[in-house]
């Protein structure tokens, strides 16, 4: 019989031949799905000796990001970069930071990577739930809504700093959401470790009502502000241009750092060995079947 | 009929968390869980830990109180007439119920969480007893 351990009540088993053998019987309740916070002791545990020896325990994969989003005359665009860092390397080179929420909202995600793609999907998903549910188009505000009630729920320990921008049947909004839970609504906003690159950039240029290729533009340089600037940014720009009925995933807009073309070559080229003499020998082959297999490709 | 013995009842009451070592055989499992200590077993090893264990609580508690203020207190009281029959809808002891009439009462039939995500007890590591779960559920044990 196996033992089981970590159950939630205990029972002396008293009777049975198949009892005798242990001294604790245990009944398992029913495991609640969410989070686990069964390794968090042992996981202290761990990363303190660890300490004690000089090993620190590996970093989550951040993106140490710049991300903009700005309102123009007739909608949103929004900006981001496309470096992922995972402590001092560059664990991805082109990743995709601007996820969907709804055909019209989108959302760029700043912090810890898993979080936010997890944060943005689950949010995408009750935000369909909830579309089928009442029949109309999403609205941006309800977005914001469940995204700070869930990132409050967990006090900031799921690290998502987030840019949330569409167009509903209210007109184009724009949020900023920290991931303690706390939002701001505003025309123009900035998130990540190239935020204050970014901002210095709008600050300077920003109009109200502009046009799309000068919002465009205007979003452009603001994330090559950060890309230059910043360590944690970098690669290319990508642009996500939301109207109304439209969206303009751009990808990429830009190639802000593109990989350097070699200059030289250690090939030796064709004709550098002098050839002295040539001697031709055609094989005479006779071709005795010739048969098709065809491969499984199913 | 009654089919949950007095005894069983009595002992759901009592949650018995953190008296008894949690290793196998009954003995402290140094190896993943460290020395022990009293402030281990009392202190909840994470700052979510309680507050996620009673966030379904909590929130329908809030929403409980809410509806009382403002429709009066039969409001309450029928909803919780209900949830308490949903909750009785299950399966034989050892199976795992789908608790749809919960589920949809509470309205968390259209919402997805972690908590449908992550841990999901369909696909739980760990398997009960079933003749003694059985035995607990009918309070023999």
């Amino acid at each position: 019989m196996q033992h089981l351990y970590r159950p939630a009540a205990f029972v002396s088993g008293k009777r049975g031949s198949s009892s005798t053998k242990m001294a604790t019987l245990a009944v398992r309740r029913v495991p609640l799905g969410g989070f686990s916070f069964e390794n968090c002791k042992r996981n202290s545990v761990l990363e303190s000796e660890a300490n004690k020896v000089g090993f620190s325990v590996p970093t989550a994969r951040k993106t140490g990001t710049t991300i903009c989003g700005v309102v123009f005359k007739d909608g949103v665009v929004l900006g981001a970069d496309t470096r992922a860092t995972e402590g001092m390397v560059v664990a991805d080179k082109n990743c995709s930071k601007i996820h969907y929420i709804s055909p019209n909202i989108y959302c760029c995600g700043a912090g810890t990577a898993a979080d936010t793609e997890m944060t943005t999907q689950i949010i995408s998903s009750n935000l369909e739930l909830h579309s089928l549910s009442t029949g109309r188009l999403p609205r941006v505000a309800t977005a914001n809504r469940m995204l700070k009630q869930m990132l409050f729920r967990y006090q900031g320990y799921i690290g998502a700093a987030l840019v949330l921008g569409g167009v509903d049947c209210n007109g184009p909004h724009l949020y900023s959401i920290y991931p303690h839970g706390s939002t701001d609504k505003l025309p123009y906003v900035t998130m990540g470790s190239g935020s204050l690159a970014a901002m210095a950039v709008f600050e300077d240029r920003y109009k109200p009502d502009m046009e799309e290729e000068e919002a465009k533009r205007l979003v452009r340089d603001a994330i090559a502000a950060g890309i230059f600037n910043d360590l944690g940014s970098g690669s290319n720009i990508d642009l996500c241009v939301i109207t109304k009925g439209n969206v303009d995933y751009i990808r990429p807009h830009d190639e802000a750092n593109k990989k350097g073309v070699r200059t030289g070559d250690y090939k030796y080229k064709r004709g550098t060995t002098a050839v002295l003499s040539k001697a031709v020998n055609p094989l005479d082959l006779e071709l005795l079947e010739e048969s098709v297999q065809t491969m499984d490709t199913s | 009929m009654n089919s949950r013995g007095l005894r069983s009842q009595l002992k759901d009451s009592v949650p018995v968390a953190g008296l008894c070592p949690q290793g196998a055989y009954g003995v402290q499992d140094s190896l993943r869980s460290g020395f022990t200590s009293v402030k281990n077993e009392l202190l909840p090893s994470h700052p979510l830990e309680l507050s996620e264990k009673n966030f379904a609580l909590n929130q329908d508690k809030m929403n409980f109180s809410t509806l009382r203020n403002i429709q009066g207190l039969h409001a309450p009281l029928k909803l919780q007439m209900e949830y308490r029959a949903a909750r009785q809808i299950q399966r034989l002891p050892f199976l795992q119920s789908s608790n749809l009439a919960l589920d949809t009462l509470r309205g968390s039939d259209d919402t997805i969480g972690f908590e449908d995500i992550l841990s999901d007890p369909a696909q739980s590591e760990m398997m009960g007893e079933p003749h003694m779960m059985v035995e607990y559920k009918l309070g023999l044990l």
